[in-house]
């Protein structure tokens, strides 16, 4: 899958959990700039972005991305 | 069964909750509860329910229940929940010398104890404890069971005396964890790598069952209870259909798919025996429907479980108000099983409230769904709930008898009512102390007694005691109507009490009970009665008691003159009156 693809998927799981039409990620995009993406969310975003790419992430690399890109290099490795 | 899932519930949360009624929550946990707390509030929502919800800080459980100037307390909670995880207890349980792990269940409950101790002590709140999920510690392997210094010996031995000190403290509930688990198994319910990352336990899939639960024991305590299980027959008690097939090709038991069957009015059998009323409502000739009841050697479910039974052509939403009329109960506490969509989406469209559980197409799967629904959650057993079918069966012979009868007298007359008429004595009185106790609505003067109180009116010449208990044809209502009089310094009667039981309310039961005072009265002499009437919030059916009895008013009292008394018109029998008033 492109990353470009995976970008928008992933795009598209976050405007779902956090119920904000708003968002518009980038490989840059960091927890500051998304509006309710706490520690709290973050675990939801991180089930149902393994729920949508059915694959699982380890615990050390749920709390290690730095950005978007980092989360989206981790899916296409697994895919 | 169909819950929403964490999304929708966390979604609820921007919703309006402004129409529904407050409840106010505690939560007290040693993990982190920030998930559950949102799905619980979110879970409100689907019930109509508005949980205020105070979430002490992680891990202060003894801290907000052990100081009395807490925040816990501040916040005044009607609901206590405390939630000790498994994964912490084995966490303490592992640090410990064996000596200490054999007294390790023991020193748990009394650290509940305690802490329910000082809960009620602050608090008039109920507490909701969870228990424990069994895990596989992996120690001793399957000989942990042989040994009490294994963490599944003391876990299991926790959840057990957790049950029985549910049993002596009445505000203790206990939320099964273990049992939603045993549902869903510890895989599915666990996240490992979120509780690592963040202390939150339960997967997110897991946390809207849990919020189920736990809103489940709310709503029971609050009251709000399914009362009644309505059954279609063909098809759902029993494979088939009776009219067309006949008594001797019907599944249930061995024959076919019977066994899904059997099961099925096993479940309900129990639920009668502790009090949930049975009914019947099916499309069918009475009398076939009736047969399988009577004949069949395989059924489960026998004519004298079903208080009502309803079969035959009208439409279902018709029948089931008319099973309601008999049984006097809510729509919302009942539940409607059917095997046909168009009659469940009939029903649940005309009968607003109630409850019509979308069973699986296969008739194997209905009890395991319907299981996983909990229909039936209660606060309270008692073994009067035993009783509750034959009462309802003597009720729903009552309505169809009334509904024969054209006019009132002549079904009054028809029930041959009987009514035993006795002054307080040693074998009343418990039961005349607990109706001063308990009567609300048809109360006059709301006086409570206690049993001794009760013993000393008897034994007083300055007043005279009437108890009445009533039967009919249909059953035995016991001991349903009290009244207590003071003779006065100017020759009348005050009536200090007047109380009688709902039950027998329609009955001209209070055209008895004054003509029995009347004519005591009248024979000591007296010239009136005086009657008060002390309202409350309660007892406003019987704020013109006295008013429709012929009393005239007189200065915040009411009184009746005896020398032109009638008779009142009424069809008890008096049964029998070897009191010396």
């Amino acid at each position: 899958m492109e990353s470009s693809e995976i970008l928008k998927q992933v795009n598209k799981i976050f405007i779902d959990v956090l119920d904000n039409e708003t968002i518009v990620l980038s490989n840059e995009t960091t927890a500051n700039d998304v509006e309710d993406w706490d520690s709290l969310t973050h675990i939801q975003l991180v089930v149902a972005i393994e729920k949508h790419f059915q694959m699982h992430f380890t615990s050390s690399e749920i709390r290690n991305w730095k950005n978007i890109g980092e989360m989206c290099v981790t899916i296409s490795k697994r895919l | 069964m169909n819950l929403p899932d964490f999304q929708t519930l966390k979604k609820n949360l921007k919703k309006d909750f402004s129409s529904f009624s407050k409840v106010k929550l505690a939560v007290l946990a040693d993990s982190a509860t920030q998930m559950y707390v949102q799905a619980i509030k979110g879970y409100g929502y689907e019930l109509n329910l508005d949980f205020d919800i105070f979430e002490a800080e992680y891990d202060q459980i003894e801290r907000q229940i052990l100081d009395p100037t807490s925040d816990l307390y501040n916040f005044n909670p009607e609901f206590v929940i405390i939630f000790y995880c498994t994964n912490k207890l084995l966490k303490k349980f592992g640090r410990l010398s064996l000596e200490e792990k054999v007294e390790f269940a023991q020193h748990h409950i009394e650290n509940c104890q305690n802490l329910y101790q000082n809960l009620s002590l602050n608090l008039k709140c109920k507490v909701i404890c969870f228990n424990f999920n069994e895990i596989d510690e992996s120690v001793f392997g399957n000989f942990s069971n042989k040994t009490p210094y294994s963490f599944n010996y003391q876990l299991r031995k926790i959840n057990y005396d957790l049950m029985n000190l549910s049993q002596n403290l009445k505000n203790l509930f206990i939320l099964d964890l273990n049992i939603l688990q045993g549902r869903k198994g510890y895989e599915a319910i666990t996240e490992n790598k979120i509780y690592i990352n963040t202390d939150l336990l339960f997967s997110i899939d897991f946390l809207p069952l849990v919020a189920k639960s736990t809103t489940d024991i709310i709503l029971s305590i609050q009251g709000k209870i399914k009362k009644c299980l309505i059954l279609d027959l063909d098809n759902t008690l029993w494979g088939g259909i009776i009219g067309d097939d006949g008594i001797e090709n019907i599944q249930i038991g061995e024959l076919g798919i019977g066994k899904a069957f059997s099961e099925l009015q096993l479940w309900a059998k129990q639920l009668k025996q502790r009090g949930v009323i049975l009914a019947i409502c099916s499309k069918n000739d009475e009398t076939v429907a009736k047969e399988p009841f009577e004949k069949h050697p395989e059924m489960v479910l026998r004519l004298e479980d079903i208080s009502v039974f309803v079969a035959n052509w009208n439409n279902k939403a018709n029948n089931i108000k008319h099973i309601q009329q008999i049984l006097n109960i809510g729509f919302d506490s009942m539940v409607f099983l059917d095997d046909n969509p168009f009659e469940r989406n009939m029903v649940r469209t005309h009968v607003k409230d109630i409850m019509v559980p979308e069973l699986p197409e296969d008739p194997a799967d209905y009890l395991n769904y319907l299981r996983t629904m909990n229909l039936f959650e209660t606060a309270s057993f008692t073994h009067e709930d035993e009783q509750r079918t034959k009462q309802y069966q003597e009720e729903a012979k009552r309505a169809i008898l009334q509904q024969q009868f054209t006019n009132e007298t002549d079904f009054l007359k028809s029930l041959n009512m009987v009514s035993l008429v006795e002054p307080f004595n040693a074998f009343n009185t418990p039961r005349v102390a607990q109706l001063t106790q308990r009567s609300n609505q048809f109360n006059l003067r709301t006086i409570r007694y206690t049993e001794e109180d009760i013993q000393r009116i008897a034994l007083d010449p300055d007043k005279a005691t009437f108890s009445f208990s009533l039967k009919d044809k249909y059953g035995d209502y016991g001991l349903i109507s009290l009244v207590i009089m003071n003779k006065m310094a100017d020759n009348s009667f005050f009536i200090d009490t007047w109380i009688m039981s709902c039950r027998v309310l329609k009955r001209n039961m209070e055209n008895f009970v004054l003509n029995t005072l009347v004519n005591f009265a009248i024979e000591t002499g007296a010239k009136t009665i005086i009657g008060e009437f002390i309202p409350t919030p309660k007892n406003s059916m019987v704020q013109e008691h006295y008013k429709n009895l012929g009393f005239s008013s007189a200065d915040n009292h009411w009184q009746l003159l005896l020398n032109n008394y009638n008779q009142k018109k009424c069809h008890i029998q008096i049964e029998n009156n070897n009191g010396k008033f």
